[in-house]
């Protein structure tokens, strides 16, 4: 990078000073243990020994403060609590539009996960529509949400307000 | 103004050394344990304080996520300060000097091994005139104690011996990471890490978590049957620009000692962080801690040394020794910054 040489008595209003710093983080224990299973094709949750919730990826209680064991097999089958349609494209943008993202409660689950949600016309998608997660294939899996392609409708009955009202 | 009386009731650690936990994991059973032996409920807590540093996870708003480890619900009252957490203690020792509140929650987190260390630590000089020289924090440790040797105020062998008796004084300490039995002669037959200074003049970059809980006079007397009540505690800063300074003097250290009321009394243990070995030379000095003072018995930051963490530790670690019936006076000292730069000097005290 190079910056105009200021004319002489003109004042410096610029100057470049580049950073560059790597790092190497690791994904914790929580974590290594959820996406070790996602890789697996399966979804892990834990449940807060004080208050009881099941959350997913588990992970220490930010309501209680204490540890959790992250070891409870969650559903990967779930019903959209809340959702919005994305019509506008944007740099990076992999999804045909429109498309929908949605909050997801798993089955078993207290709080829910995001994910794409597919196979349904965007104006169809709603509230309380029954979903099931569309793995990869397992040689395409890896740590991260998107072994997960998105998620679709299963064809149920939609879920009644009620049930799912406590995780909105 | 009188101040209010304000007392460590309980201390709660790490096992020091690098870990693949992340930073909620590391602070959740410290915070667990150290509430636990305050003997107060957290919902009795009116105050919470961290200190961390965003560049050491190299992500902004690091010490948002690990709000999850206090439990803030319903919503608490929090602060935190981008500086070690002897730092934020001294906020939360304002904060009680309020009087409305009674006990505080203090923590401090560092995940020191995430990145280059003494690089990440460039992020922290001035910007304009001396980050863009790039001079790590090894190196600028080093100009110090060379600055040292130039002016005779302490010998290569003396460090080594302060390396010695930081690592021997850790091996009694079961949270601390570099521990062992050495020899100074052996020692200066190890070539330079960046000269004057050895890799045993150097601290080890270690990750780690540390919570302290306070209390006010009567709480802290009714839940704690020896608390470490804070009977001075300053802290002061030089300028920023390193040239403007006698780097082999820590004129801030001097002021917020006697601010702090250091030499009022007796002090029987004296937890200095200083995480290369000419400066507790230098700290020593500020201070007017003859040979009869233990310093680090803990070993110090030689013997553990989380970024963030470490200056909350010598509070802790001499808090530790009025609790558990070890010592009646004790100073911590923490800094911030390169070569000494901030200081924060506590005077603690038994009943
Ligand atoms: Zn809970």
């Amino acid at each position: 990078m190079s910056e105009p040489k200021p004319k002489q008595d003109e004042p410096i209003k610029r100057m470049l000073a580049p950073v560059r710093l790597e790092f190497t983080v690791s994904a914790g224990r929580d974590k290594t243990a959820f996406l070790g299973a996602i890789i697996e094709g399966r979804i892990l949750g834990g449940r807060c020994p004080s208050c009881r919730k099941v959350y997913v990826p588990p992970r220490g209680c930010p309501t209680c403060g204490v540890e959790m064991v992250g070891d409870i097999p969650i559903s990967d089958h779930g019903v959209v609590t809340t959702f919005c349609t994305v019509s506008i494209p944007f740099e990076g943008q992999t999804m045909k539009l429109p498309y929908v993202y949605a909050s997801i409660v798993l089955d078993g689950a207290d709080v829910p996960i995001f994910h794409l949600v597919d196979g349904i016309d965007a104006k169809d998608a709603r509230m309380g529509l029954r979903v099931r997660a569309d793995w990869r294939p397992p040689a395409e899996r890896k740590p991260t949400m998107e072994s997960i392609r998105a998620f679709v409708p299963t064809g149920e009955p939609d879920a009644a307000f009620d049930t799912y009202k406590e995780h909105l | 103004m009188a101040t209010r009386e304000i007392a460590v009731v309980s201390f709660a650690q790490t096992n020091s050394r690098r870990n693949e936990l992340d930073e909620t994991e590391m602070l959740l059973p410290v915070i667990t344990e150290a509430v636990k032996r305050s003997g107060i409920a957290r919902s009795d807590i009116g105050f919470t304080c961290s200190g961390s540093c965003d560049y050491l996870g190299g992500r902004p708003f690091s010490f948002v996520m690990v709000i999850d480890a206090i439990g803030a619900w319903p919503p608490i009252e929090e602060s935190h300060v981008e500086m070690d957490g002897a730092f934020a203690l001294y906020e939360a020792w304002v904060r009680l000097q309020h009087g409305d509140i009674d006990a505080a929650l203090v923590y401090a987190f560092g995940k020191s091994s995430q990145g280059d260390l003494p690089d990440v630590m460039v992020t922290q000089l001035d910007p304009y005139y001396v980050a863009p020289l790039w001079p790590d924090s090894i190196s600028l440790a080093a100009l110090q104690a060379r600055a040292m040797l130039d002016e005779k105020r302490c010998t290569e062998l003396e460090m080594a011996e302060i390396a010695v008796r930081n690592r021997k004084s850790a091996k009694a300490n079961p949270h601390a990471h570099l521990k062992g039995d050495h020899l100074a002669a052996n020692l200066l037959g190890e070539p330079y890490a960046v000269a004057p200074l050895r890799r045993h003049d150097c601290p080890p970059i270690t990750d780690g978590a540390t919570a302290i809980v306070l209390a006010a006079g009567d709480l802290a007397r009714k839940v704690c049957k020896r608390p470490a009540f804070i009977r001075g505690i300053d802290h002061r800063i030089e300028p920023h620009a390193l040239g403007l300074r006698d780097l082999t003097r820590s004129p801030s250290t001097k002021l917020a000692g006697e601010r702090a009321g250091v030499g009022k009394g007796k002090i029987d243990v004296a937890e200095l962080h200083a995480p290369f070995t000419h400066q507790e030379v230098i700290l020593r000095d500020a201070l007017g801690l003859g040979a009869e003072v233990d310093v680090n018995p803990s070993g110090g930051a030689l013997g553990a040394n989380p970024m963030m963490v470490a200056g909350l530790n010598r509070i802790g670690e001499a808090a530790q020794r009025i609790l558990d019936g070890k010592a009646n006076r004790v100073l911590a000292h923490a800094t911030s910054g390169p070569c000494l730069q901030q200081n924060l000097v506590c005077v603690l005290e038994a009943e």
